[in-house]
């Protein structure tokens, strides 16, 4: 298939479309717009649902419902946005329901601006909603990865019975890059995925079959009976860190005397910056993490070369992803960190001057 | 012959069955259930004219009625 | 000898979790009885609310969600466009409703979802211990309106039926009362058409029942009734609101 020139949020909303994603439920938000426009164009042609719904709480408990049904269901917000949704995401944790929610980020706090940022690193990756409970994060460096991951991320939410957030930001929902799709669900692997769920979810009862009484529920008052609900969450989690963690590296060797860790549109930058330092005979490697959680801690711990003096971070934030890579540095080398603010991407010259200084 | 019979294991005592009776056929027991309510019960079968208004107001669906 | 009258097929074994004497049991009962009565028991999936009937989705013997507090109506838009062969509905309080959920079931009935919403009035909170609800009387005293509900200062409070009554979509819309064996009888001929419009894939439909809290009013179950009558009724009016199916827009 030949590749075709499209915005993040076009490529990742078709490619929930080719991923069996039939049910999509979201309010309007710049820098996400273009994504929710999509789905009312094209939900209707392939015999989706598109709603747009009243609030940002509302489209979430629309995922709750669709979701809790059985079916593959998405929704995509920034920001603010996704602030609204935590409630409803906790509450699908706690259910155990898959769905697939989409952050293009903006700078924050508050209404902030409509510029591309990583400051929901925390909100995606240590919580969020309230209670103890774990989303799969997938990070994003380009238009194509963004479509990529769309499929992933409902394979994964299937798999594990568990919300998964794609966090992406502005410039990857904005830019426009050649993205080559994977071929879209035929018939018969869409008529499987509607079925995948019928043991535990909201669906109806055959004429002669035992009668079913499925709850879709998060809530429990009994504490001895919730902390076993709870701590079989965390055993499935610590299946996910076992299975699903994934990262890329870039230009790793034992030469390296810089280790670089950076995610999302922040790694881009950085990758331009170490080919240019690179071509004047300096090491620099790249840890980029594909998983905010699970995260790859032993990636980036092994990825310490026995030259590397420094371990440095490069966030679109002020310094949220860096308290992992220290707990994955466990003091062996100092831990460095510098990032933008506002809804500023730093140049790769920004990065380049502060790499140069290190050396 | 109808029949009322209220199930101990619903009943709540709250006694809305007792004032819909229009033959004044139940009361509280004087024996407690497991949650500790006086259950109300029929104490005269042969009065009982199926007429169902005790089922109709009866908030925990405690009874069952035969005719 | 003939059962005539005996629990639905449609409630689990499972006892209600209300008070003594609460009228919330008898809405479940009648909502059970009438998807028992149109047949529905294998196509039919509820929403529970948070409030005193959060744990309805234990007592109805079928598939069940419970939704976060309010969020009922966009919970249950999801699941019938998820799976439009299933017959979905909720069953939410005044607090739920009318309060913290107002947005949900105001753009549910807006989008006529075809789903039912029964509401339970009772002019209280009472799972959280009676604090004022949006739909408490002028004066009232509750634990949050010790001094009685002041309308200059808090609002009046909200009438759902009317309020709903302004879109256009809604299909069908009544309030009844659970206050007497004949308040009762045609509480359950409403929810009976509710149910039916929704098995023929009519629209949006809401009933509204007018409830008792003898709990957090401090008054014995039939007191409460009484009370009910006196106070609650000349505000909030029974009747069809809209039919469509009669006629009545």
């Amino acid at each position: 298939m030949s590749k075709i020139l499209m915005k993040g949020n076009e490529a990742v909303a078709e490619a929930a479309i080719r991923a069996g994603c039939r049910l999509y439920f979201a309010y309007p938000i710049t820098p996400q717009s273009e994504l929710i426009e999509y789905m009312a164009k094209m939900m209707p042609k392939v015999g989706g649902t598109f709603i747009q719904a009243e609030s940002e709480i509302a489209a979430i408990n629309m995922v709750y419902g669709a979701a809790g049904v059985g079916k593959r269901v998405m929704t995509s917000s920034s920001s603010p946005g996704i602030s609204l949704k935590q409630e409803g995401i906790s509450y699908m944790a706690g259910a155990e329901l898959p769905a697939v929610i989409v952050n293009v980020q903006r700078g924050g706090p508050g209404l902030g601006d409509i510029q591309p940022a990583q400051g929901d690193y925390f909100q995606a990756v240590k919580g969020g909603g309230h209670g103890d409970y774990q989303l799969i994060v997938l990070a994003p460096s380009s238009v194509q990865e963004f479509a990529d991951l769309a499929a992933d991320a409902f394979d994964l939410a299937d798999k594990y019975r568990n919300p998964v957030m794609i966090l992406a930001d502005g410039m990857l929902g904005q830019m426009m890059e050649p993205v080559e799709f994977k071929p879209a669900k035929t018939q018969e692997e869409l008529d499987a995925l509607a079925n995948q769920h019928l043991s535990w979810c909201i669906c109806p009862n055959a004429d002669g079959d035992a009668k079913h009484h499925h709850e879709i529920n998060s809530l429990e008052l009994d504490p001895e009976i919730l902390e076993k609900k709870v701590s079989k969450l965390y055993e499935k989690y610590a299946e996910v860190e076992k299975n699903e963690v994934r990262y890329e590296t870039y230009n790793l060797s034992d030469d390296n005397e810089i280790l670089c860790v950076a995610w999302g549109t922040a790694a881009r930058v950085v990758k331009s910056a170490i080919n240019e330092l690179v071509a004047q005979g300096k090491s620099i490697g790249l840890v980029r993490p594909i998983t905010c959680w699970p995260y790859p801690y032993e990636a980036i711990a092994s990825a310490i070369g026995p030259k590397v003096k420094k371990v440095y971070v490069f966030e679109l934030n002020s310094g949220q992803m860096v308290e992992d890579v220290m707990i994955a540095v466990n003091g062996k080398v100092p831990v460095d960190f510098w990032g933008k603010l506002g809804g500023i991407v730093f140049t790769p010259a920004d990065i380049q001057a502060k790499l140069e200084a290190c050396f | 012959m109808p029949r009322v019979t209220v199930d101990p294991f619903y009943c709540k005592g709250c006694g809305l069955c007792i004032i819909a009776c229009p033959k004044k056929i139940l009361r509280f027991s004087e024996d407690i259930n497991d949650k500790g309510y006086h259950y109300a019960e029929c104490f005269n079968q042969e009065d009982c004219t199926a007429c169902r208004l005790c089922y109709i107001t009866c908030p925990d669906v405690a009874i069952t009625i035969e005719k | 000898m003939q059962v005539i009258a005996k629990r639905p097929e449609t409630l689990t074994a499972e006892p209600f979790t209300y008070c003594p004497g609460c009228t919330h049991g008898i809405a479940t009962r009648l909502i059970a009885e009438a998807i028992e009565e149109q047949g529905l028991i294998n196509l039919m999936a509820g929403v529970a609310p948070v409030g005193c009937a959060v744990f309805a989705y234990k007592f109805f013997n079928f598939d069940m969600a419970e939704a976060a507090h309010g969020r009922a109506p966009a919970v249950a838009t999801g699941m019938k466009r998820g799976r439009p062969n299933m017959h979905i509905f909720t069953y939410q309080g005044d607090g739920d409703l009318a309060a913290i959920g107002t947005a949900e079931i105001v753009h549910a009935a807006n989008r006529g979802e075809h789903i039912s919403v029964f509401f339970i009035n009772n002019a209280i909170y009472g799972m959280t211990g009676g604090q004022m609800a949006p739909t408490t009387l002028a004066g009232m005293k509750t634990t949050t309106s010790p001094y009685g509900r002041n309308p200059e200062d808090i609002g009046y409070p909200i009438r759902m039926c009317e309020l709903l009554s302004s879109l256009v979509a809604p299909y069908y819309i009544e309030r009844v009362s659970l206050l007497s064996p004949g308040d009762i009888l045609r509480a359950k001929k409403a929810v009976n058409k509710a149910i039916q419009y929704n098995k023929e894939e009519r629209g949006f439909t809401f009933v509204e029942l007018i409830s008792t809290c003898p709990t957090n009013w401090g008054f014995d179950p039939d007191k409460a009734r009484e009370w009910a009558k006196e106070n609650m009724l000349p505000y909030y009016k029974l009747g069809v609101y809209r039919d469509k199916g009669a006629g009545v827009e």
